[in-house]
């Protein structure tokens, strides 16, 4: 079984509203899966019932090849979009009976919270109530009580916001850490970068359908666009403007360079290699750069979106 | 089930811990005695002022009839005349009591006048008339010449025992003490299904709002927290109860320790004048048997009557104060929901207060089933008895409304805490029953 969870045509309506169609996704072992879509597009509906808060109406979820039952929730830890603790319970208290509730012991929640407050260097914490704390602090409350008890699965909902830019490297840094340690990580966020930076898979979701996913570097393959950026050399740039564009499709580029006198987006068409276009490139000028343009995910969400819409 | 224990655990000590809790805890018992005190302690305070009161006796016959008492104290201006004893009297005295001189009793009698300062007191007055009234009724006796001891000989006084068919007595100052008791616990179980059934509905808001709800859910079903949160707050107010009854029944103790046999040794060795040792006395007994009476009451009945009907009544009304608190965002949005729910208690309280002068009638045994009203309007029953058929029915009824009722804000809740941002109709909520 190589897939820790496994979601398999799930439905799920509300009254007449439709907030996931017939959606499937598979999340590998020790992977970190981008859930990606517009607002209202069906994540949280789908998150949901991951977390067992809401059934679906068809369709079913494995976790690890089971498919999912109450006990299952010890396995999941899951930080909501909308983060929340009780205001007026102190934060060692608190942090202890989420522990418990989740099913762990007295005696190993405390020894796993003691690791993890040490760790963010927040003991002096434990006796101060919520609302004592800063919203960045009580997000890193937050992020203890969704990882403290080792979940197999930990599913992010914007994990980031409310973090500032140091914050946030260090709760990147812990998610990548606790993959590395074998979980498995269901990541939603609309900061693309993060995306392209942290995830290994992703599906994207639009209006209750799943309209793309599958391993990120396969799906940004599958959408580039045959384009190539180039910086030349050359004494006669507007002869050389005219060669090139007699034989291929040509834009300017945005790309960025002190020593080139022209800069290029050149599209290839069907059957022409970037082989071709170096060849061609090179008997007429110096080549400063090359390198093939490989969309992001934005224009890969953008793109994808939109088609859809 | 250990989650839903935790979860327990969780709502009461959050209750428990809570300043308002303690302080209420802890004060209502003493806010109650201290009134109860301030009243006795004021009341005599009025009693213990003395007051002095001159009479021109121009008939020379009453001169006798006026002893002093603890309260009053009888002044003869006989000798001063009746104008110089006003003037003496406005300066000095509470009152003057003028009795003009006549051959004829009868026209003396109406004659007699009482000046003074201001509008006297209605116990003085009263007082004053009967201690005439007795002067002249002997001085008529004697008029008639008739032995005043075969007068005495033939005066009888009259007590009716009152008993109920199983052989318990009963008494005016017991089915008075009854209607307190009633009309006290009914109420009180008015004021801890609002209590509680509130503070339920506010811990669901509060998870709600603080969002830490969508965490915890994905730990424990929606119903067990829903659950743990009745259960605790209910937990909760048991324990205030139990110690409100405590030191109820620690202070009961003291007042009868105090009163019941300290006072009347100390009341028959004063040898105080007649009417005044009459009346300490009558007070006495009527302490004595208030304190039999208390005693007479169904305390046990009661108090675990008062724990069914509480929790039966607030699982009820806590389940749709959660479900409520559920499908709001905040408090200000309950306002629409509660009117429905806070109509059938406050026609219990009504119903109940008119029940309390016939508590065997058909309306307090309609009401004292139907499951809303019988948490208090049963219990402003219970202490005139009532019959065991009604108790298991209205009991049964009872739990039978409260699964139904928790099953159906169940369904409310699971929906309603996931629900952000605009204010249901009735509508929406009846379709979430769909969901």
């Amino acid at each position: 079984m190589n897939n820790v969870l496994t979601v398999e045509n799930v439905c799920k309506n509300y009254g007449s509203f439709t907030a996931l169609n017939n959606v499937s996704i598979s999340v590998p072992k020790g992977s970190v899966f981008g859930l990606l879509g517009p607002n209202g597009a069906g994540k949280t509906s789908l998150i949901r019932i991951i977390n067992q808060i809401t059934l679906p109406d068809s369709g079913a979820v494995y976790l690890d090849g089971e498919i999912l039952q109450p006990h299952h929730i010890q396995h999941i830890g899951y930080l909501p979009e909308e983060r929340g603790l009780y205001k007026s319970m102190k934060v060692g208290e608190q942090a202890l009976y989420l522990a418990q509730l989740k099913g762990m012991s007295k005696d190993e929640a405390k020894k796993k919270l003691k690791f993890w407050f040490e760790k963010f260097e927040i003991t002096h914490w434990w006796d101060k109530k919520i609302q004592e704390l800063s919203k960045g602090m009580a997000q890193k409350v937050q992020f203890i009580v969704t990882v403290m008890h080792s979940p197999k699965l930990l599913i992010f909902d914007e994990p980031f916001s409310g973090f500032d830019p140091i914050n946030a490297n260090l709760i990147k840094d812990e998610i990548l850490n606790l993959r590395n340690e074998g979980a498995s990580i269901i990541f939603s966020t609309h900061r693309m970068e993060s995306v392209e930076e942290m995830c290994d898979y992703i599906a994207l979701i639009n209006k209750s359908n799943k309209i793309l996913d599958g391993k990120l570097k396969a799906i940004k393959l599958q959408f580039k666009t045959n384009q190539f950026e180039v910086g030349l050399l050359s004494a006669n740039k507007e002869l050389l403007l005219n060669q090139i564009s007699a034989q291929f499709t040509v834009e300017n580029s945005q790309l960025m360079s002190f020593n080139d006198d022209l800069r290029l987006l050149i599209s290839l068409k069907n059957g022409e290699t970037s082989k071709d276009l170096i060849e061609f490139l090179n008997n007429k000028a110096q080549i400063t750069h090359f390198t093939e343009v490989i969309p992001s995910v934005n224009d890969i969400f953008l793109k994808s979106v939109a088609s859809n819409n | 089930m250990d989650k839903l224990k935790l979860i327990i655990k969780r709502e009461f000590f959050a209750k428990v811990k809570n300043k308002s809790f303690i302080v209420m805890t802890a004060l209502s018992p003493l806010m109650v005695v201290g009134l109860f005190s301030l009243i006795i302690f004021l009341n005599e305070k009025n009693a213990e002022e003395i007051r002095a009161i001159a009479f021109v006796d121009e008939s020379q016959k009453f001169s006798d009839a006026f002893e002093d008492s603890d309260a009053v104290k009888y002044i003869d201006l006989t000798s001063l005349g009746i104008e110089q004893a006003k003037v003496k009297t406005k300066e000095f005295y509470y009152g003057l009591l003028v009795i003009p001189k006549s051959d004829s009793l009868n026209e003396l009698s109406n004659n007699i006048t009482f000046f003074s300062n201001d509008t006297p007191s209605l116990t003085v007055l009263n007082s004053i008339e009967s201690k005439l009234e007795k002067k002249i009724r002997n001085l008529k006796i004697a008029q008639l010449q008739i032995d005043v001891d075969k007068i005495k000989s033939i005066e009888t006084k009259v007590t009716i025992d009152a008993e109920n068919f199983s052989g318990e007595k009963s008494s005016k100052i017991g089915s008075i003490l009854r209607m307190a008791a009633g009309g006290g616990f009914g109420y009180l179980i008015f004021m801890f299904i609002i209590i509680y059934g509130t503070s339920v509905m506010r811990s669901v808001i509060e998870e709600k709002t603080s969002r830490i709800i969508e965490v915890i859910i994905s730990s424990v079903k929606p119903f067990q927290l829903m659950m743990g949160k009745i259960i605790g707050n209910a937990m909760a107010g048991i324990l205030q109860f139990i110690i409100w009854m405590v030191i109820g029944g620690i202070l009961l103790t003291a007042i009868t320790l105090y009163f019941g046999v300290g006072d009347v040794s100390s009341s028959s060795a004063q040898m105080a004048p007649e009417m005044v040792q009459q009346m300490q006395q009558s007070s006495n007994n009527d302490l004595q048997l208030i304190l039999q009476e208390i005693k007479n009451l169904p305390i046990l009945t009661m108090f675990f009557s008062f724990i069914v009907y509480f929790l039966g009544g607030y699982l009820i009304y806590s389940s749709i104060y959660a479900a409520i608190g559920a499908a709001v965002d905040s408090e200000t949005d309950t306002q629409q929901f509660m009117m429905p729910v806070l109509t059938p208690l406050v026609i219990a309280i009504y119903v109940g207060f008119s029940v309390i002068e016939n508590p065997h009638g058909p309306i307090a045994v309609a009401f004292s089933l139907f499951p809303l009203t019988s948490p208090i309007v049963m219990l402003m029953r219970i202490p005139f008895g009532v019959p065991w058929w009604q108790l298991i029915t209205s009991i049964t009824l009872l739990i039978i409304t409260f699964i139904g009722m928790v099953w159906f804000a169940a369904k409310i809740y699971r929906v309603g805490i996931l629900m952000y941002g605009k204010k249901p109709s009735y509508k929406e909520i009846y379709k979430w029953l769909k969901y």
